[in-house]
């Protein structure tokens, strides 16, 4: 009897010590492909990096007969699209998401708010090409027309769920009771939102913000349907324009020549880095605030 | 003069009191008007890819999804998207069980098991996995990964079984098990990330009546916590396939991008893919509205995933019926 239940009590602690392990071996599973893919950025995109690369435009490259490398320029017009369609975007996401979240979190308690919170879910769930097939048949078909902002409009279709989310979040953690202080001292509850509410709520917002730009900045598929690519630099948003996710998607269906794959790994370096440096500045200021 | 000026500026004052009094009224309209938007936006989505669709609808009908012949050619025209369909959830569901166990163990580690001092920067840098753009996760797939499966798994298969099992025979760098592969790292913090987050709702005198009991700490986990959040781990996986349906790009770099039904080590090509490949040059109206088409189901699918995966995550906040509150 006693044998019986040392020998049960033996299985249990093993099955114990095996099912913890396995998750820990889980999670290093996890991090290996983020390790992989950021090693590989980094050891074959940092060689990339000049300033003749960051400060020069897309060259035709050129078939040298003795086979030596040939110039196949920067990525400088890519840079400045990527951030002016991420920007443009964000212009047009800002109003509707940042009030959308405040109704959310100050006015929104009856069915109404929970179909605006399912709605946001919807529109953060549905697929991005999605966001371009609709701007396609929006704008693009009736204006016969590709402009950088249409891939913006696109783009805020995507970037309003992410700052409506946490304008909503953020606003919710002002404590109740700055809000009672300012009404009891007579300040009518909009004011009070505006004046009081916000201002303590202001990094937060920004965090948001700043998440749904790299999230911007990062996306290809809608700027794939609605985007026609320009290889100099643009700064007129009603025209074509480059981007580097759209830079690195077409670059890899005509890689020819190891200069371009060079470059290509250079352009996923700069891509990667302005997305992840948003991501850790972010994770690193609101540590220090909450 | 002076008094005048001073009579005037008190009734604008006044006058500005009494509009502001609506202030409130005002602002909360505003506010509301701008989250109906928000709704707005989603029903515009759905009547615009509905609307735009239509075409498509009359010459071929939501049969299509069954019929494998794809034919954009003006004239000859067929629009049957099966590979496509068929591409899409082989991919998913390739994602689906690499990224479903290994998500929701890593979520358990996160939540129950991780050292405290551990648990944030780790909890980062599985979000991190989540903040790098698609295009880059085609990239590696294409130049990195899928190079690398052909050439250590895929040929040295192809040479010792290929003559007898035909689906290894004959493998190509871009395939449905690379996109699988991709979509699986991709929906993984998506998985984990809401594991974690519901486990963590889970009240500690469900843990601790189970450890008063005598029980190690896993079978704690397996047979309280688990079974507590079991609705929101689900709605969690529902929440990745969901992205893995939809992912595009990544999907669009690493697939082959072939309209076939194919074994998995060949091209093969998604529904999005499809869309992302041929809208941008689409040959007709009908050929751009088939495309809407499969956009319109895609949106059905990831539309119904999300209201079911967000009744389940509602319904963990609640807890199930007869725990202990």
């Amino acid at each position: 009897m006693k044998t019986l239940n040392m020998a049960r009590y033996r299985r249990r602690k093993l099955v114990d010590r095996i099912m913890r392990s396995m998750t820990v071996v889980a999670t290093l599973l996890a991090l290996i492909p983020l390790f992989l893919i950021l090693g590989y950025i980094v050891i074959q995109g940092a060689s990339a990096i000049s300033w003749h690369f960051l400060s020069t435009d897309y060259k035709v490259p050129e078939l040298s007969l003795d086979g030596s490398a040939s110039d196949v320029g920067g990525i400088r017009y890519a840079i400045i699209g990527t951030l002016l369609i991420a920007g443009t975007a964000t212009l047009i996401a800002l109003p509707i998401g940042l009030l959308a979240g405040i109704y959310l979190s100050e006015y929104g308690k009856g069915r109404f708010a929970s179909f605006v919170r399912f709605a946001t879910d919807v529109l953060s769930g549905s697929p991005s090409i999605i966001a371009g097939v609709v701007v396609y048949i929006v704008l693009v078909k009736t204006t016969k027309e590709k402009y950088a902002f249409y891939g913006s409009v696109a783009l805020a279709l995507l970037m309003i769920p992410i700052i409506v989310r946490t304008t909503e979040e953020i606003l919710k953690l002002v404590p109740q009771t700055v809000r009672e202080a300012a009404v009891a001292l007579g300040v009518p509850q909009w004011k009070a939102i505006l004046t009081v509410v916000l201002p303590a709520a202001t990094g937060g917002i920004l965090t948001g913000i700043m998440l749904a730009f790299a999230r911007a900045a990062g996306e290809t598929a809608p700027l794939i349907v609605t985007v026609f690519v320009s290889n100099s630099v643009e700064y007129n948003v009603f025209g074509s324009m480059g981007s580097l996710p759209m830079y690195i998607y077409r670059t890899l269906d005509e890689l020819t020549s190891p200069e371009q794959y060079k470059v290509l790994w250079g352009a996923a370096f700069v891509l990667t880095a302005l997305v992840l440096v948003v991501n850790i500045l972010v994770r690193v200021a609101t540590r220090r605030r909450v | 003069m002076a008094q005048f000026r001073i009579a005037e500026q008190t009734t604008w004052i006044r006058r500005l009191k009494q509009k502001t009094q609506h202030g409130d009224s005002v602002f909360r309209l505003l506010t509301l008007a701008f989250a109906g938007v928000v709704i707005g936006l989603v029903v515009m989505i759905g009547l615009v890819i509905w609307n735009g669709s239509a075409e498509a609808r009359q010459y071929v009908g939501f049969d299509f999804l069954f019929v494998d012949a794809w034919n954009p050619v003006q004239g000859r025209e067929e629009f049957g998207a099966l590979a496509a369909v068929y591409g899409t959830l082989m991919t998913s569901l390739i994602a689906l069980v690499l990224a479903g166990p290994i998500g929701v163990f890593v979520g358990v580690f996160l939540a129950e098991l991780c050292p405290l001092q551990l648990r944030t920067p780790l909890s980062f840098l599985v979000e991190l996995l989540a903040a790098i753009p698609s295009v880059i996760y085609g990239l590696w797939g294409a130049l990195v990964l899928g190079p690398f499966l052909l050439d250590t798994i895929n040929k040295p298969l192809a040479e010792r079984f290929g003559s007898s099992l035909q689906f290894l025979a004959d493998p190509k760098p871009k395939n449905l098990l690379v996109a699988g592969i991709i979509l699986g790292i991709m929906i993984l913090p998506t998985i984990a990330s809401i594991t974690r987050d519901v486990l963590t709702v889970v009240p500690n005198h469900q843990r601790e009546a189970m450890l008063a009991l005598g029980a190690t700490r896993w079978e704690t986990i397996w047979k309280s916590v688990l079974p507590y959040s079991k609705a929101g781990i689900i709605g969690g996986v529902m929440l990745g396939l969901g992205r893995a349906l939809g992912e595009t790009l990544a999907a669009t770099m690493v697939i082959g991008n072939r309209m076939a039904i194919s074994s998995p080590v060949k091209p093969a090509q998604t529904a999005a893919s499809l869309i992302a490949n041929q809208l941008p040059n689409a040959n007709s109206d009908l050929h751009g509205s088939a495309l809407i088409l499969v956009a319109l189901v895609l949106f059905g699918i990831t539309l119904l995933l999300n209201a079911i995966a967000r009744l389940l995550v509602w319904r963990v906040s609640r807890g199930p019926a007869g725990a202990i509150h």
